[in-house]
């Protein structure tokens, strides 16, 4: 065997890293390049923010049982923090779909690279824009009146881990349903979803204030104990079994979407 | 070693070279349409061998199965000494691709596009620096190195496109349909740029639609219609198979045309454009005695033009029916 004289072969998992890492920077540099896609979808909870909190406000916090507008502030924040998750996550389902759509994945798919990398550079790189897009929105919420001051910062710790792992379980999701997208619009059509389930959740009003046929869908739904956990973590409120709920939630989808993208990547392209 | 599966005892008894892509049997559908009905090919290391053949013959499902894109059906194939289902990797770490489609990423530039290969291809930074900076120059894109690929034109990305190819070093470059859509120039700019290739002793794949341009650059072309090899050889071996070349003669006058075909007898004709082919391989000796002949019988035609056989007269030939149909394969090898 000549084996002693060929140079190592780098192991796996170094293939891996350095391959995802070479994609995570090629899709951060689209993310600068053309940020406006990021920043159109910052918009919708931003405007959602500001509508319920000035124009809805009073309504919503006296419906609620009393409180001012300070008060719903604090209750719908976290909730607007999740559908930011939700928007940006759609805005990876309309660019893997671009992208899948582009010659150069033909060309990665025929050179001696790890496979997946591709998939974990979209995944990582939507992740970061998810935890900056939070941020940002964060900090509006912040400039309007949001006060979180009773938190630890294991507290905070907690939630930006929650936030980024939700955010990592929707974007392999939106990875899956970009790939099965034929084109953009039907990636941001089948995204939908990510952007509906909040607005029915108990991100606006409690679920005990829904009618009873409701109730079971904005309770068994991932955005539910996740933005339940995220109160409590940030507001000091009962966590309960939300916060197990969230978790469990995130890693099954971040499961599902991971194989189910990974399936339809392997397949033959067309 | 895998090139032993492959039934070349026709060969076994004289030195050849080592087949850099060897294929047998391949088969691919797509539902229930054949794109490939059982190919087989081989072709020596170093040499440039062209797939010719019209569109939808199923010239990209052969690349695509080649280069690991797609998998086939049926039969197999070896590349640069790998089997393309069992060790894929190890082929696409021989080979570079330049798909019909240009394979480059519109949304960054013709350098970052460059630097992303060098990366993905594991050079250093400086390396790939080099790398880059050497193949922008070579195919003429420094210029433009900073503009987004999106922004270049035809033949730029195509430029582009062979240069990204070209970083791994590979030594089999699959090209498939590498002048399609390119403006004359730019098209004789790609056949130097092949050229070049060949000379460096890399093995050129290449599918094309023009006779002229496998002509021009292949050592071995085939010819693969409905999902298969049709013949095979070399162009003047392909050539002497089709009865394509004819001498034209046209005429304005019905009166001089029709006592010409009437003196001519054995041609082809065309009463509507009041013309005649005579079948001729254009040589300077077939095409004077042919001048000869016309004076000596009076026949004065308007216009006179030489053709030689293209891709048409390949595929009348060898797919037009009759016994050419079964035959080229063999009379070719």
């Amino acid at each position: 065997m000549s084996s002693t004289l060929a140079p190592a072969r780098p192991a796996r998992i170094t293939l891996a890293l350095r391959d995802s890492s070479t994609m995570l920077r090629r899709n951060l540099l689209h993310a600068r390049r053309y940020p406006s896609l990021t920043l159109n979808l910052l918009l919708t909870p931003i405007v959602l923010l500001l509508l319920f909190v000035y124009i809805f406000g009073d309504v919503m916090s006296a419906g609620m049982g009393g409180g001012d507008r300070s008060d719903y502030i604090a209750y719908i924040v976290p909730g607007i923090l999740m559908m930011t998750i939700g928007g940006t996550v759609v805005g990876t389902a309309v660019s893997v779909s671009n992208d899948m759509s582009e010659g150069i994945i033909a060309r990665f798919r025929t050179m001696a690279i790890h496979r997946g990398s591709v998939l974990v550079g979209h995944v990582i790189g939507s992740v970061l824009q998810s935890v900056a897009s939070v941020v940002l929105v964060g900090a509006v919420a912040v400039a309007i009146g949001f006060r979180s001051t009773n938190a630890t910062p294991l507290e905070w710790l907690a939630a930006f881990g929650l936030m980024a792992l939700v955010a990592l379980a929707l974007t392999w999701i939106a990875v899956g349903m970009g790939m099965v997208s034929p084109n953009a619009e039907a990636a941001s059509n089948n995204a939908l979803p990510l952007i509906v389930l909040p607005l029915i959740s108990s991100a606006f009003v409690p679920i005990d204030a829904m009618p009873g046929w409701f109730r079971p869908i904005a309770e068994y739904q991932p955005f539910t104990p996740a933005i339940e956990t995220l109160r409590g973590l940030l507001l000091g409120t009962e966590i309960g079994h939300n916060g197990w709920l969230a978790v469990g939630w995130c890693l099954a989808l971040s499961a599902l979407g991971y194989f189910w993208s990974k399936a339809v990547f392997d397949r033959d392209p067309k | 070693m895998p090139s032993f599966v492959m039934p070349t005892s026709r060969q076994d008894d004289v030195r050849t070279p080592p087949a850099a892509v060897s294929a047998l049997g391949l088969r691919k559908s797509y539902g229930d349409k054949t794109v490939l009905d059982g190919i087989d090919l081989r072709i020596p290391a170093g040499s440039v061998f062209a797939l010719l053949g019209p569109n939808g013959a199923g010239k990209t499902t052969v690349v695509k199965i080649l280069s690991t894109l797609v998998t086939a059906d049926g039969g197999q194939a070896q590349v640069a000494g790998h089997d393309v289902t069992a060790s894929p990797h190890g082929v696409r770490a021989a080979i570079g691709v330049t798909g019909q489609f240009s394979a480059v990423d519109g949304l960054i530039t013709g350098e970052e596009n460059m630097l992303l290969m060098a990366d993905l291809h594991h050079l250093s930074k400086r390396e790939g620096r080099r790398v880059t900076a050497e193949l922008l120059e070579r195919f003429d894109l420094v210029e433009a190195s900073k503009k987004p690929a999106s922004t270049y034109s035809g033949g730029m990305k195509r430029r582009l496109d062979i240069a990204m190819t070209l970083v791994g070093d590979p030594r089999i470059i699959f090209l498939d349909e590498p002048t399609t859509g390119l403006d004359p120039r730019s098209r004789h700019n790609m056949w130097q740029i092949i050229r070049e290739l060949v000379s460096d002793g890399v093995t050129v794949f290449l599918t094309t639609q023009y006779l002229e341009e496998a002509d021009q650059l292949a050592d071995r072309i085939a010819v693969l219609n409905d999902g298969k090899i049709a013949a095979e050889g070399t162009a003047e071996e392909l050539k002497r198979l089709v009865p394509g070349g004819h001498v034209r003669l046209r005429f304005s006058d019905p009166t001089a045309y029709r006592s010409a075909a009437l003196a001519l007898r054995e041609v082809h004709r065309d009463d509507e454009a009041l013309s005649l082919q005579i079948p001729s391989d254009g040589s300077q000796r077939e095409l004077r005695s042919l001048l000869d002949w016309l004076d000596s019988t009076g026949i004065e035609a308007d216009e006179l033009t030489v053709h030689t056989p293209d891709l048409d007269d390949v595929f009348f030939a060898l797919t037009g029916g009759g016994d050419m149909n079964n035959q080229p394969k063999e009379a070719v090898r």
